[in-house]
């Protein structure tokens, strides 16, 4: 019988941090609360730069409440609070006086659902990141088919750059997503399940795009599927909710994740008993 | 168990809020330095300087803290912030006009006494609205009972049979309600008054003020209905009733507070409508039951006469009549908001 | 080969109470339609023969005069509305273009940057003044912000006098279109905060926050995601609060003085508009003239009916994009 672990296994072991990208993403005792409700509890958790960090866990363990407290999105829930502190490149992106849009630009992010913007044309969106944050570059078409072509996306588009972005499939439509904000060059990208509305052929390129972006920035990504975290992150962390708030269960290289987890409710969860 | 305290990092901080405050004191102190030490004078010119040197304060400290993309951040928000003044002085003027010049008109005969026996120019303690107020809620209550069966079959014709008249429908109920108050007046005037009736009365008045009525309890109407969720319809007509039996018993007492919040919102459409009556009602002086015969008075038209009476005494009967509307609107008005904060009873 | 079935035909036959049901329900659905083609029938019926006596003069010319004899029968007349509709059209043009960006500021100030208790507070007060009666607006409009807004006139023919559109010649300030315009505009603008505001707020939250992830700033997330989704209904709004300032009556008809003359010149005090010649000309007017009045009705009417077709079909093309 082949379990998860197998698959796991299957792919080649990667050695995490060692490739030099500056310093990364660090996350230090975020608590998350929604009003009264105490969403997320007491997460450490450090991000080497170059890898692929998989969040995984059942619906309402706060694994999307956390990503979205990276990039300080958590703040557009009117009740929302926090504490902790999240260090970029070892500056806290909470300080007072910090500039709010230049950590999202250093910190990007793919949604669930694909929102490539519907005025616009394909290239328009990939651009429209500069256009936003009224940032200049040299050459736009170059950085077009930089970003297109890391997306996985360039071969399809590149004769109809001028049509609507609502023109593309879902699948398309996501790594369009995913080019608009890399073309704004941050270190970071967070994914909130970027798959759950795709179909297994897209899901599989948004995939392959994952694991050739890791080799220049450092990935998190939240997902429901295990054999994607498994497919494409170097670590694991497991969130789990036992009622009260979320709390993050275990986190290590992914291999050891699904084939020896430490704690019996990770063990659980990974091995298909409950979630 | 966690002692941590929840926090907002992202509020403006007391700092940043001591910041603004400065910047909004230290325009004040400029505009007035610069109006008094310049040949510029007048309120309008406070109100520019103080717009554009805010507007370029903030500007520079966003543009000082952040870079350019957050100075024009903060330029374009003091520009929308000026927009939201520049809309609400006009209603802080004009409901400070209406209480300020209308209460001196308000004595306790104003409501006990009709104008049979009293001129506008006459002194306030003699003469009343009695005959404009119950003229008033006669043609709403004749409007009322007329445009709402209209409006809302109209809406389930929208929401429930969607037919193949639903397109053009929709756009003449939007064309409807872009009918001027006059036109209808014109309309009811030659398709009614002239050929049949020949003589004014409030009935006349209140069938223009149904054709201004229908379009507002339609649309309204039309947006709660297509609040209902479609379920509901689904599981009547799976019971086994029929369309007529689902709309009756789950769809309209569904929506029921939502449809009262309809027809409020046309009565507050209509219940200050002026023109029409104008040329239809005669606007009677006296108290007349009547809605069929003989001329019946409003208060748009009473406010209207008094105001084109032009003297002193008239004009304050003007604004005090004028009060009373605004209190009758802003009633209806809120009542309104009040219920549709509940569109769908669950 | 397999043949193709034909599809069978479902036929749902509806019980009586539901053929009636349904038979009520679009009779009342077409009243719209039969209430304005009434309208339409009634008042071209009435104003037929005017209409014919004047042919095209009616809406060329601007001379409204009419001559009787001692027994009173009409001997000579004269009914042409150019200048009552180019005033009607001046009135409302100056309104909308004073009001529509004022409106779109406030209802993006509403939505997006107003604090939670500032916004309930703000959104009630101006949904409630759009519900305000015209004729509030008439007579403050005549009492209190008449003179600020002939002031107000004067300013701009001193800065902007070489402007054809602001001259003055001869120099009458009072009562001009203007002043009319700056009054119609107070009355629109809660009309086209409220519409502009309702959709700026069904902007879709997950493009918003797609914008903010890329670093958008507040203004930048508004020009990339909620005015081109909102365009088509914030035009929407204009329109109507176009057709609302062309069709009123009272609040012009109190700040603006009627004149049979031609005037493109708005801060010059001549000016008009049908509703409001309807209403001066209605009190003493013989029957003949309530015709000529008929037919001014129907003018406007088919005016306002054009507008909203226009809006209708702008809308329509400008929602497609954006959405």
């Amino acid at each position: 019988m082949t379990s998860l672990s197998d698959v796991a296994n299957a792919v080649a072991p990667r050695v995490p941090g060692t490739r030099a990208l500056g310093t990364g993403l660090e996350a230090r005792g975020i608590h998350a609360w929604f009003g009264k409700h105490h969403a997320l509890e007491n997460v450490s958790l450090d991000f080497a730069p170059g890898t692929v960090t998989a969040l995984i866990g059942p619906s309402g363990c706060g694994k999307s409440t956390f990503i979205r407290t990276l990039n300080r999105m958590h703040e557009f829930i009117p009740s929302a609070a926090m504490a902790g502190e999240v260090l970029l490149d070892g500056k806290d992106v909470y300080a007072p006086g910090t500039d709010v849009t230049k950590i999202r630009l250093q910190i990007g992010m793919v949604f669930q659902k694909p929102n490539p913007f519907p005025s616009m044309t394909i290239g328009e969106n990939v651009l429209s990141g500069l256009k936003l944050a009224q940032l200049k570059v040299e050459n736009k078409d170059d950085l077009l088919e930089e970003c297109l072509e890391r997306a996985g996306l360039w071969k399809e588009v590149k004769d109809r750059l001028g049509a609507h972005g609502g023109s593309l499939s879902g699948g398309q439509q996501q790594r369009l997503c995913i080019a608009r904000a890399l073309a704004v060059k941050p270190q970071v990208l967070l994914m909130d399940e970027p798959c759950s509305a795709l179909d297994p052929g897209s899901t599989l390129r948004i995939e392959e795009t994952i694991r050739q972006l890791s080799e220049t920035m450092t990935i998190v990504i939240v997902t429901h599927n295990m054999q994607q975290a498994a497919r494409v992150s170097d670590y694991t962390a497991f969130f789990l909710s036992d009622g009260g708030p979320g709390q993050m269960i275990e986190v290590a290289p992914t291999t050891e994740i699904f084939s020896r987890p430490k704690d019996k409710r990770t063990e659980d969860y990974v091995t298909g008993r409950f979630g | 168990m966690s002692t941590v305290k929840p926090t907002r990092p992202w509020v403006a901080s007391k700092q940043d809020r001591l910041r603004d405050a400065l910047i909004f004191v230290g325009a004040i102190v400029f505009t007035y330095l610069l109006v008094e030490v310049t040949p510029l004078k007048g309120k309008l010119a406070y109100f520019i300087v103080f717009f554009f040197s805010l507007m370029i304060a903030n500007g520079f400290t966003g543009g000082l803290r952040f870079g350019f993309p957050a100075a024009k951040d903060a330029i374009i928000k003091t520009l929308v912030a000026f927009g939201a003044v520049v809309t609400v002085i006009p209603i802080a003027s004009i409901l400070g006009t209406v209480i300020s010049k209308g209460y001196k008109g308000i004595k306790l005969n104003l409501f006990t006494q009709d104008m049979s026996m009293a001129t506008p120019t006459d002194p306030l303690n003699n003469g009343g609205i009695l005959h404009a107020i119950t003229g008033t809620l006669t043609l709403v209550a004749l409007a009322l009972i007329m445009s709402v069966p209209l409006g809302i079959l109209t809406a389930l014709y929208l929401t429930e049979i969607k037919g193949r008249f639903s397109k053009p429908i929709k756009f003449l109920v939007q064309a409807m309600s872009g009918v001027p108050s006059i036109v209808a007046g014109l309309f009811i005037l030659s398709a009614v008054l002239y050929p049949i009736t020949k003589s004014y009365s409030g009935f006349m008045g209140a069938l223009a003020l149904t054709i201004l009525m229908i379009p507002t309890v339609a649309r309204t109407s039309e947006e709660v209905l297509n609040l209902i969720p479609q379920d509901l319809r689904e599981a009547g007509t799976a019971l086994g009733g029929t369309q007529w039996r689902t709309v009756a018993m789950i769809v309209l007492p569904a929506a029921r507070s939502g449809l009262i919040t309809a027809m409020i919102l046309g009565v507050a459409r209509i219940a200050g409508e002026t023109a029409p009556l104008l040329l239809l009602t005669g606007g009677g002086d006296k108290v007349n039951p009547n809605p069929f015969s003989g001329s019946m008075g409003s208060l748009p038209y009473y406010i209207w006469k008094s105001f084109n009476a032009g003297s002193e005494e008239s004009i304050t009967r003007a604004w005090a009549g004028l009060l009373v509307l605004v209190v009758l609107v802003l009633f209806l008005f809120t009542s309104a908001r009040f219920l549709s904060t509940r569109k769908v009873s669950r | 080969m397999s043949t193709v079935p034909v599809p069978r035909e479902i036929t749902t036959q509806p019980r009586r109470s539901d053929r009636v049901f349904r038979r009520i329900v679009t009779a009342g659905g077409l009243s719209s339609l039969f209430i304005l083609s009434l309208i339409t029938i009634f008042l071209a019926y009435r104003g037929y023969e005017v209409l014919r006596q004047e042919g095209f003069r009616f809406i060329t010319s601007s001379d409204w005069s009419i001559t009787t004899d001692d027994a009173g029968n009409v001997v000579e007349s004269h009914f042409g509305l150019a200048a009552m509709l180019v005033g009607t059209i001046l009135c409302a043009l100056i309104a909308v273009t004073i009001a529509l960006p004022i409106s779109i500021a406030s209802a993006l100030f509403l939505n997006f940057y107003a604090p939670g208790w500032m916004k309930k507070f703000l959104v009630a007060v101006v949904d409630m003044m759009a519900a305000f009666p015209s004729i509030l607006f008439g007579i403050w409009g005549f009492l209190v912000l008449m003179p600020s807004a002939e002031y107000w006139a004067k300013l701009l023919h001193h800065y902007f006098g070489f402007i054809p559109l602001f001259q003055l010649q001869p120099y009458v300030v009072t009562r001009s279109p203007f002043v009319a315009g700056v009054v119609l505009a107070i009355m629109i603008i809660p009309i086209i905060t409220s519409v502009s505001r309702e959709v700026f707020s069904q902007a879709p939250l997950d493009r918003i926050q797609a914008a903010y992830a890329l670093g958008a700033t507040r203004w930048g997330m508004i020009k990339a995601v909620v005015l081109p989704y909102g365009r088509s209904g914030v035009i929407g709004g204009a329109m109507l609060g176009l057709g609302r300032a062309m069709g009123e009556t009272v609040a012009v008809f109190t700040v603006l003085n009627i004149v049979f003359q031609v005037n493109w010149h708005m801060l010059l005090g001549v000016g008009g508009n049908v509703a409001s010649l309807i209403i001066l000309k209605f009190g003493d007017a013989s029957p003949y003239e309530i015709k000529a009045l008929m037919a001014a009705g129907l003018v406007l009417f088919l005016l306002t009916l054009a507008v909203n077709a226009i809006a209708d079909v702008i809308v329509k093309k400008t929602g497609k994009s954006g959405r």
